[in-house]
């Protein structure tokens, strides 16, 4: 009984770290912008996917991840430059709508580029499984915790510790006095592009070893790091990892005890119900609008 | 007989009291100004009355019935209205249409009548035209009646937003800097327009920096300062009142910052 | 021709509708066999589900990421409820539209108070939960596999074949066409319009701004589970591949393309959008590259869209040429 819940808890802590990183890059253009970057799960699935194939193409693994990390990264700066850049000023919903045609096209890229199949990356370090307490967990499990924790902790150190994270937090909260005190506010947004890039394609390698990756794995992982993001507070730090953690381990739960079928409409479920009862989220500030 | 009373109304953001337990009452039939600092809580003051914020405490009367909280459109319907300092226009119309959009509860909103063109719609229409045109050139726009709104200039906009807020017949009409922006020769028809606006009936309260314009139209004005009440009375009043001339000229007023 | 006939042409609601349906009673001469006519029938539903849409997006300034969900709930309220329960198809059609308006109104009602992105990320929820509904409840759906529909009858006969449907989704087109456009020239559809430019403005105005968000969702969502019902009649067969997201995120792009806030822009849009892909047999492994880059580029670039991007210039163009010299 026990063997099962543990079992159940930890496979949803893996993917829920994922999600957490995913909705950490929401949460971080979303300060910058109040874009809601809907190609986010595309850097997730770019990340993986180019790993594959320069692992394909004769890299070694860690030049592989390295270049893929930075191919996302490149990408994501390009989005902003080419497609948000532009469009500045134009309202919430054209820029919801943008960032959704860069996702099918990034998407129809990946198709063309790379290719439709599933594969398979191999773990970092083995495959043989770890047992605790009669439950078994994979190294790679173990890889993607670690990935989040240092990423969490590299963020939090950005954020509190370093200028230029605080002039990104200074524009997340007035993009208009950040600028009067000399924050370059395009810079800032083009860095929330690089820097959410740079954490989804981080989070699509560490995952990939573990559910198999292909050029449509963004549109879910995606939606779920989102439904993660709004869970914890979209633009809370800490809320969009506990977000993550949140929807990853009732997924587990609701495949394991209720229904696999269901398994992917759990997040959306919940984002329904956050929506509903607590539309700021765990951690989110109320907001009073000026006019 | 009050026809605005506010009682001990207060409004915190994040800690700081943008408007500290005020109490005032407004009289029918007259222009009354809110003025003070940058920051006194006067446009907060508007968006308490108007429904767009919720208080933190005390209660907002409108013709002896309780409006404390309730949604703008439903103050629209009991004869309220309003302009903002930062214009909100509907730029995806022309200029009559945006009258027309304040004559709205006078006109037939039945969704039925309207998916299948019954009942007059078009007869109606016609008529609320006339009546948004009638009120366009009331305030000296009829100008530019089909012009499309984002093509009027500053000055045009103020108006508009003039038009529209009558056009819903309002008996209170708050205007939240109605001169701001505009040229002193601007200034000076807006000040006839108020006039003409409060001879018609309404009662007239703005929030303006403008000074010759307050002293000009005030029947009553009421000073705020750090969202409390610092003086009220009549124009010459207020002028002579030493607390209010300390405030406007700096001694004694303590520095720091606090909520607009 | 006489000056009122001429402003009568010039209104989009005598002028644009006789166009329209003259391009629909046209059409077939150009169509020279049943998979042309497939195409059209596509073109016209997916035309209905536009105009409708393009209430909430264009009008509105809201957004839905879930549509294809409701046309999908229309046509399998069609399939369940005459298959499995032996209901006339009306009466399945009716009833479908019925529960879709009310589950359009239960989401949107406490969603819509709130501002912003809420309702595209609840539509986005709602579409992706209803798709999977339709792929697992494969007892009453048949799954992925989907399941065949009776026809409809009407009178006794048998509504079959492209060339008797065609007819039926041009007069359906044109009936949403005229519908929507009454709704925008009347107070409640200035009311939309307002909501769209500015919400406080509009409730001070007196308009219920969430009330009429409300409102133009859930009439959007009707409309489009009729065409779906409509649809999965003429097809005779219902599947969950046009019940995801990326239909969805397709409807969207007609609208945007076509022009928001344009009924005409609607009905464009989804023609071209209809067509395109038949057009590059051949090339589906590029038709998300296409789709992404029409959708951004027209934002970017043509933010209003084909249709009304179209009639400024025409007018530009005449204004400029019918100038006296200086």
């Amino acid at each position: 009984m026990f063997a099962e819940f543990l079992q159940f808890l930890l496979s949803g802590v893996t993917v829920g770290a994922a999600y957490g990183l995913v909705a950490l890059g929401f949460s971080i253009i979303y300060n910058a912008s109040h874009v809601i970057n809907f190609a986010q799960g595309e850097f997730v699935m770019l990340g993986g996917m180019s790993t594959v194939f320069l692992m394909a193409a004769g890299l070694p693994m860690p030049v592989a991840v390295v270049l893929a990390v930075l191919v996302t990264v490149v990408l994501g700066l390009l989005l902003e430059k080419l497609a948000i850049e532009p469009a500045r000023g134009a309202g919430v919903v054209p820029l919801i709508i943008i960032t959704i045609g860069a996702s099918i096209f990034l998407r129809g890229v990946a198709q063309v580029a790379m290719d439709r199949e599933f594969h398979a990356m191999p773990p970092f370090t083995g495959d043989a499984p770890i047992m605790i307490a009669g439950a078994t967990i994979l190294p790679q499990s173990l890889w993607v915790f670690g990935g989040m924790a240092v990423m969490g902790m590299l963020l939090w150190y950005f954020f509190a510790r370093a200028r230029f994270g605080k002039a990104m937090l200074a524009t997340a909260y007035n993009p208009l006095a950040a600028r009067l005190i000399g924050v370059n506010t395009r810079l800032v947004l083009l860095c929330s592009f690089g820097l959410s890039a740079l954490l989804g394609s981080v989070a699509g390698i560490l995952l990939a070893p573990i559910t198999f990756t292909s050029y449509d794995v963004g549109i879910m992982l995606g939606l779920k790091g989102f439904c993660a993001a709004i869970l914890g507070g979209m633009g809370h730090g800490a809320g969009a990892v506990v977000g993550g953690l949140i929807v990853g381990i009732a997924e587990a739960m609701g495949a394991g005890y209720i229904s696999s079928e269901y398994k992917d409409a759990i997040a959306f479920i919940i984002i329904l119900l956050v929506l509903f009862f607590m539309p700021n989220g765990l951690f989110g500030k109320r907001t009073t609008e000026r006019v | 007989m009050t026809l605005l009373k506010v009682e001990a109304l207060s409004r915190e953001f994040g800690g700081i009291l943008a408007v500290d337990s005020l109490h005032f009452e407004i009289a029918p039939g007259s222009i009354h100004s809110i003025i003070g600092p940058n920051g006194a809580g006067k446009t907060t003051l508007f968006n308490l009355v108007t429904g767009v914020y919720a208080p933190s405490a005390g209660r907002v009367h409108f013709e002896g019935r309780d409006i404390t909280g309730l949604a703008p459109h439903r103050l629209a319907a009991m004869g309220l209205s309003r302009t903002f300092q930062n214009l909100q226009i509907f730029f995806n119309m022309t200029a009559l249409e945006n009258v027309m959009v304040g004559l709205h509860l006078t006109l037939d909103r039945r969704l039925g009548a309207a998916l299948f063109r019954l009942g007059g719609v078009a007869r109606k229409e016609r008529r609320a035209r006339d009546a948004a045109a009638e009120l366009m050139r009331f305030v000296g726009l009829e100008a530019y009646l089909d012009v499309d709104a984002d093509a009027m200039p500053y000055g045009a906009l103020k108006g508009l937003e003039l038009a529209r807020a009558l056009a819903s017949k309002p008996r209170l009409l708050l205007l939240d800097e109605p001169a701001a922006g505009l040229n002193p020769v601007e200034t000076e028809e807006v000040a006839g327009l108020i006039r003409k606006i409060a001879q018609s009936g309404v009662t007239v309260v703005l929030v303006e920096h403008d000074m010759r314009l307050v002293m000009g139209v005030s029947d009553h004005v009421l000073v705020l300062d750090y969202g409390r009440k610092l003086a009220e009375g009549t124009v010459d009043e207020v002028r002579a009142n030493p607390d209010v001339i300390a405030a406007y000229l700096g001694s004694g007023a303590a520095g720091g910052t606090h909520g607009a | 021709m006489s000056q009122a006939l001429k402003r009568k042409l010039a209104d989009p609601r005598t002028g644009g509708l006789l166009g329209l349906a003259a391009v629909i009673a046209v059409l077939p001469l150009f169509l020279p066999n049943n998979f042309y006519y497939d195409v059209a029938i596509g073109a016209g539903l997916s035309a209905i589900v536009c105009v409708g849409l393009n209430l909430l997006i264009g009008y509105a300034g809201q957004i839905s990421l879930g549509h294809a969900g409701f046309v999908g709930l229309g046509a399998y309220s069609s399939a369940v409820l005459t298959v499995e329960f032996g209901w006339h198809p009306l009466a399945a059609m009716t009833a479908g539209a019925l529960g879709v308006g009310i589950l359009a109104f239960l989401v949107a009602r406490p969603i819509l108070r709130l501002r912003g992105h809420y309702l595209a990320m609840a539509t986005l929820g709602l579409g992706i939960i209803i798709s999977i509904v339709v792929n697992t409840e494969a007892e009453y759906t048949g799954g992925p596999d989907g399941m065949t529909v009776p026809s409809l009858m009407f009178f006794g006969r048998e509504l079959y074949g492209e060339a008797v449907w065609y007819w039926i989704v041009g007069a359906a087109l044109l009936f949403t066409v005229w519908l929507s456009l009454n709704l925008i020239a009347s107070p409640v559809g200035r009311a939309l319009r307002a909501v769209h430019g500015s919400e406080p403005a509009a409730e001070i105005a007196g308009v219920d701004t969430a009330h009429y968000k409300v409102l133009v969702f859930v009439i959007s969502a009707v409309i489009a589970s009729l065409a779906g019902s409509l649809g999965a009649h003429y097809a005779g067969f219902v599947s969950p591949a046009n019940v995801g997201f990326f239909r969805s995120i397709e409807l969207v792009t007609m609208v945007v393309l076509g022009g928001m806030a344009s009924t005409y822009g609607a009905v464009v849009g989804a023609a071209i959008l209809t067509v395109l892909p038949q057009l590059l047999t051949g090339l589906e492994d590029y038709e998300h590259i296409a789709f992404g880059l029409i959708l951004m580029l027209t934002v970017i670039f043509m933010p209003r869209g084909l249709v009304p991007s179209f009639f400024t210039i025409a007018r530009n163009r005449l204004a400029s040429a019918g100038a006296p010299p200086p």
